[in-house]
């Protein structure tokens, strides 16, 4: 975008490129271990750091105006409420007695 | 005046001539007639769909259609009318053609996207159509699972993948759009010197990229589930049918709004002008549309009380569901201020106002009726629901539309129509939509279900008022129909500013350049001064 006048240096470039390997290791050492009830928030937490990172450096929202980073956050919170809105139902279901069902 | 020297530049709509010049345009204003004339083949398409069920409905036997043909004629009418006439209805026309204007732009942000968006909606319905042709699809607009995913043995995949082509036409749109209204606007066209059609497009857009993509993907599910079997809604392999439900409506409920909000943009533009007052609480009809944006993400499982939805969330979704009223309320309560004490016009827009006003009163209180938990048992799947969102989108959209485009004819076409005839056809399609859709309340209350070819024979003096309405309703349309085409021929040529509307739009010669603007305008003063507005001009137009 015009707006953004700073750019990722290329070292901080290889940085973060470094970093998501280590996570996508990582996220393959954690495949092959059972941590039970852990496994999916665990690998949900790689999956959405690597995310975090591509987004804030690679597609260079952190040197980006206000605005780029209020649609980028919205996007998220967009899909936070169908997630929350969602579990508010299928997590509730034996809240409330219905007669009959 | 100066305007006779400013109408001997050749407008938008000549230079250059040609078809290919149209089909390849970047010109904001074609693309905006493009859609217009799309949107009126699939009204027509859609209208013939739902004459044929007014036709079966007219006996209580199920005489003229099967069951299995009366299913897919009503999926098609629900799927054609929303998908492809209503949702791009309002935006993709008068949006496209005058929110730039409005804003002192010479065009969108991007046009060739904008183009782009055109051709996308073009193929996704195209699809549609094919899937029309090779033997329709019966699963209701809705696409409920299991029947769209495993029953159904119609041409729900075809029929999707056209729904899901579609919303990459909108999500453009309002891309589009929201990168205009942020960087395109004239000096001094503050935020809150922008026409509230312009903010109630802003809010749709945002509707439009935020909900669109769930739709899409939802609309794919179905399709990837019915080709391999994938489990997401089956529940014998650990998939959920009421998840297709939480999903559909995240999108379909807010694009609900995406019906009305613009056409709520086009009253307040059309109230200002027939009071020839500023709007009464301008930043409190301008925010009302970002709250009924925002709010409306949050109610979607009204729809879902009689499924297995738990109670309590039910319990949420309800109370959600009467906040989303304040905002329509305000703007409801806005309008009419505006119009107290105003030097009311008895100029055709009026009655558009009138009747969408009305209509959409009726709509919005009876939603209320549907979003209590306990009365949504009873009415959940009548014909009541039927009644409730045609006065919305219908009564509440269509009529916006028809009186956005009643407004701004003139400046599109350069020409103007029969005033009484204008006032006649308003007048038989707000009789009419009436007459088709009140015995539809009645008939619901009193327990008849939609969505079937044959009814107990009692409901059939209800049917019979209704199939008479659609008549009368029809008659109306196509008279506009016919009207409309006949002034581009041999109507009058339009002065600049019939209506004596403030607004940079009606600053420019009527049809415009396509640069719209000689000189990009410097905005100094609000949005509605109708204290220093021009008298209307429309009398002293001259034939030729
Ligand atoms: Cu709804």
């Amino acid at each position: 975008m015009s707006s953004g006048h700073h750019v990722p240096t290329i070292g901080m470039c290889v940085r973060v490129w470094l970093a998501l390997l280590v996570l996508t290791g990582f996220t393959i050492f954690i495949a092959s271990q059972d941590l039970g009830v852990l496994n999916t928030p665990v690998a949900l937490l790689v999956a959405i750091t690597k995310a975090t990172l591509v987004i804030v450096f690679f597609m260079g929202v952190k040197w980006n105006t206000p605005l780029t980073k209020t649609v980028a956050v919205s996007g998220f919170v967009w899909l936070l409420i169908l997630f929350f809105m969602g579990m508010n139902d299928y997590l509730t279901r034996g809240w409330l007695g219905v007669a009959g069902r | 005046m100066k305007e006779a020297d400013v109408q001997q530049e050749p407008s938008y709509l000549g230079a250059p001539y040609g078809l290919a010049s149209w089909l390849l345009t970047k010109d904001h204003k074609r693309i905006a007639i493009l859609y217009l004339i799309s949107i009126t083949i699939f009204f027509a398409i859609g209208g013939s769909f739902a004459a044929m069920i007014r036709a079966e409905l007219v006996t209580p036997q199920g005489d003229f259609l099967t069951a299995d043909l009366y299913n897919k004629v009503f999926t098609l009418h629900g799927v054609v009318m929303i998908f492809f006439f209503l949702i791009p209805s309002i935006p993709a026309t008068l949006g496209n053609f005058f929110m730039p204007i409005m804003i002192g732009a010479k065009d969108l942000a991007f046009p060739r996207i904008n183009l782009l968006s055109w051709y996308i909606y073009v193929v996704g319905a195209t699809l549609t159509l094919a899937a029309v042709i090779m033997g329709g699809v019966d699963t209701g607009w809705t696409f409920y699972t299991p029947y769209s995913s495993i029953s159904s043995t119609t041409n729900v995949t075809t029929a999707a993948l056209g729904v899901f082509i579609t919303g990459f036409s909108s999500i453009l749109t309002g891309f589009n759009f929201i990168v205009t209204v942020h960087r395109m606007r004239a000096p001094g066209m503050t935020w809150f010197r922008m026409p509230l059609f312009v903010w109630a497009n802003y809010a749709t857009s945002l509707v439009m990229i935020l909900g669109t993509p769930v739709i899409a993907i939802t609309v794919l599910l179905i399709a990837a589930e019915r080709a391999l079997h994938l489990g997401v809604f089956d529940p014998r392999i650990g998939g959920d049918p009421v998840l297709f439900q939480h999903l559909f409506w995240f999108y379909s409920h807010p694009a609900v709004y995406i019906m009305i909000l613009p056409g709520m943009g086009v009253i307040s533009e059309l109230v200002a002008n027939v009071s020839r007052k500023q709007i009464f609480g301008y930043s409190f009809v301008a925010f009302s549309s970002l709250a009924i944006a925002i709010i409306g993400f949050l109610v979607w499982g009204h729809h879902m009380f009689v499924t297995g939805q738990s109670i309590y969330a039910g319990l949420v979704f309800s109370i959600i569901t009467m906040l989303v009223a304040v905002p329509s309320a305000v703007k409801t309560f806005n309008w009419t201020a505006t119009m107290y004490k105003g030097a009311v016009v008895w100029d055709s827009p009026l009655f558009w106002v009138l009747g969408f006003m009305g209509l959409f009163l009726i709509g919005g209180l009876t939603g209320l009726f549907l979003g209590a938990m306990g009365l949504d048992i009873h009415l959940h799947d009548t014909y009541f629901v039927v009644a409730h969102f045609h006065y919305i989108m219908v009564g509440g959209g269509v009529m916006a539309f028809l009186g956005g485009l009643h407004f701004y004819w003139p400046k599109m076409t350069g020409r103007m129509y029969s005033e009484p005839l204008a006032k006649v056809a308003s007048m038989l399609v707000f009789f009419g939509f009436n007459l088709t859709f009140f015995p539809q309340f009645i008939v619901g209350y009193m327990g008849m279900p939609r969505r079937y070819h044959s009814y107990p024979a009692e409901f059939q003096v209800f049917n019979v008022l209704s199939t008479a309405g659609a008549t009368v309703l029809g008659a109306g349309y196509l008279m506009i129909l016919l009207y409309l085409v006949y002034s581009i021929v041999k109507g009058p040529k339009a002065p600049m500013n019939p209506w004596g509307a403030t607004g940079l739009e009606w600053k420019i010669q009527s049809p415009p350049i396509t640069h719209n603007f000689h000189e990009t305008p410097v905005v100094t003063e609000e949005a509605y001064d109708y204290l220093h507005a021009p008298a209307p001009t429309r009398e002293v137009t001259h034939h030729e």
